[in-house]
């Protein structure tokens, strides 16, 4: 029982909630943009290193750089938009997601020549003991990683439910010829959008470095389980995103325990294959996901 | 300049060439994907792997990890590399072709994905990292250089024979059909078109192009792992390939293909000559200009160098 709380269940939530806070952006992007943003993973990354100086140098705590990382976040998606997906608005949104191909080589090329591609960690030296609750073992980090994806999935839902802005966004994505009809601003919601993504992309990527280490490729192995977590939520219901994300997250940690005998169910070098095959599953019986997203 | 200098610099012609012809034959299979149907595939590197290891599997000599020992000549290996990439393509359209752009493209390199990950892993199939070595590259035993262009003809000869068929495909009311399908789907539909039949033919025909591509990566460094089908190399210099080139023209394909093919290797070259610390560095920056290369084409000059330019077809 132990241990599948400690080395499974628990490692499956800090995984799930870094997916989840991926998959929103991801998931709110395609309902405002209509496009799959490939870019996300390599966004999640540079998102990490941009967070370096400031935990490692500065020596702050990884909120901090996480809060830091999501400002300049921000500002590098927005200068991004402007320059690589603007001038491809009008065409065909598969254009749009091609360019983010391009962008994501770029991003991640950019940081392997700024940062070489050694791996960092932001806890150089240092080894926290977990913390024991009578047989529960957990790390301090795990719980500052769920707790903080559950408040900032709280404020998306606030976002969302409660704002103007959230409104508008509600509006565009349902449709956006009709939103621009009714005197919203579209491309004041679409650099808000960004902003969003962008900020919980970066959290997820210090998050994601904070658990593990930090390396060029980082981002990209996260990409595809985040494009599974929306899919399997449906496309545009950041709802949907958040449970997907737990949901892939448990599975792939869950997959490995072994259920029958003493083996792990599945081989953990096929455990990034679990996603992949969930959303698969998806994409054949239910392509609008769990929470009837729409499909394109 | 020496004699010698000069038969390296002819070598290397040569092996350009050859790997220029190799990457045209992709190209040409991701055009008849994306130019010629509008099926956004991102998991070329996935079709690869499948023909390049079938017939490293066929070809190789016995091994005590890896499945082999058949020692099939390459006359075998190849149309068995490309049926192997036709029947993985089959299963795939079977489940993804209904898919629109979006959901094809993030199915198609997720499953590539997972195909690399049986590559990695299936020690007793693919001897996993330390991959299959050893392979017999056609027209070895000619000496000297001969070897090497007569092997360089052999893929000539292919890339000439991939293009005939791509060619003829688009220019059969069979490809004048996917041509209506890629501009106004619910038209063709409307029309009667088997809209999904179609399409699942041009993914198997391009899928199986890209299984010789493998095959012939593989007898040609004689030497296949997973390196190879990282999908930096496999995947997206294909579809910069492609889009410079002009994506819906075969001949754009095969230009595209040579064109980038050298400017890649030619730069690896230029590369060398920095001082290491810059070398490595220097790797990055040319896939910067890959991404960038990309970006701008889709950009500025939505057509590349020979595509069909807007509103002919």
């Amino acid at each position: 029982m132990y241990e599948f709380v400690n080395f499974y269940l628990i490692p499956g939530l800090v995984l799930g909630s870094i997916y989840a806070l991926g998959a929103i952006g991801v998931s709110m992007l395609f309902s405002i943009l209509r496009f799959a943003h490939f870019a996300h993973g390599d966004m999640m990354t540079l998102a990490a290193y941009l967070a370096l100086p400031v935990v490692v140098g500065l020596g702050l705590h990884p909120l901090a750089g996480a809060a830091a990382a999501a400002l300049m976040t921000s500002v590098v998606a927005l200068g991004i938009d402007k320059v690589g997906y603007q001038p491809v608005r009008a065409r065909p949104t598969i254009v749009s997601a091609m360019v983010s191909l391009g962008i994501a080589l770029m991003i991640r090329s950019a940081i392997q020549v700024g940062y070489g591609v050694k791996t960092q960690s932001y806890t150089t030296g240092q080894i926290t003991p977990p913390l024991r609750f009578d047989w529960l073992i957990v790390q301090e980090r795990h719980i500052w990683i769920i707790a903080s994806s559950m408040v900032l999935m709280l404020a998306v839902h606030l976002l969302l439910s409660r704002t103007r802005a959230g409104k508008a966004m509600r509006a565009m994505s349902d449709s956006a010829e009709l939103a621009q009809l009714t005197g919203i601003p579209t491309e004041r919601v679409v650099r808000l959008t960004w902003v969003v993504g962008a900020s919980l992309a970066a959290v997820a990527g210090v998050f994601a470095a904070w658990d593990t280490f930090l390396q060029t490729m980082l981002g990209w192995f996260l990409l595809l389980p985040i494009f599974a977590a929306t899919i399997l939520g449906g496309i545009g219901r950041p709802y949907g995103a958040m449970i997907g994300g737990l949901v892939i997250g448990l599975a792939e940690e869950l997959s490995t325990y072994p259920w029958l005998g003493t083996e792990p169910l599945i081989s953990p070098g096929y455990k990034t294959g679990v996603a992949f095959a969930i959303m698969v599953a998806i994409l054949i019986f239910r392509p609008h996901g769990l929470f009837k997203g729409r499909v394109f | 300049m020496s004699p010698d200098q000069l038969y390296g610099f002819f070598l290397y012609g040569i092996s350009l060439l050859t790997m220029g012809g190799i990457y045209a034959v992709l190209a040409l299979g991701l055009n008849m994907h994306w130019g010629l149907t509008g099926i956004l595939n991102i998991g070329i590197a996935g079709f690869f792997a499948v023909g390049a290891y079938t017939s490293a599997i066929l070809a190789s000599a016995p091994h005590p990890v890896h499945l082999g020992g058949f020692a099939m000549p390459a006359i075998f290996t190849f149309p068995a590399a490309m049926a192997a990439s036709a029947v993985v393509a089959y299963g795939i359209a079977r489940i993804c072709i209904r898919l629109r752009s979006d959901y094809l493209a993030i199915a198609s390199i997720g499953i590539a994905e997972i195909l690399r990950l049986v590559v990695k892993n299936a020690r007793e199939l693919t001897n996993g990292t330390l991959g299959i070595s050893n392979l017999p590259r056609p027209f070895d035993w000619v000496p000297g250089a001969g070897g090497q262009l007569a092997f360089l003809a052999l893929v000539i000869v292919l890339v000439l024979g991939v293009y005939w068929l791509a060619e003829r495909a688009r220019t059969s009311p069979w490809g004048r059909t996917m041509r209506a399908i890629r501009d106004n789907e619910e038209a063709a539909r409307a029309l009667g078109k088997d809209v999904d039949a179609f399409r699942t033919r041009a993914f198997v025909t391009g899928a199986a192009f890209m299984g010789l591509a493998g095959a012939l990566t593989a007898h040609y460094l004689k030497f296949i792992g997973p390196e190879a089908t990282d999908p930096l190399l496999a995947t997206f210099l294909v579809w910069v390939m492609l889009i410079v080139g002009g994506s819906g023209s075969n001949k754009g394909a095969i230009l595209g293909a040579f064109l980038m093919w050298a400017v890649w290797s030619v730069s690896e070259i230029l590369a060398g000559y920095l001082p290491s610390e810059l070398a490595t560095r220097a790797a990055f920056v040319r896939v910067f200009i890959i991404g960038f290369v990309l970006v701008i084409v889709l950009q500025r000059y939505e057509s590349g160098i020979l595509g069909p330019r807007r509103g002919e077809s």
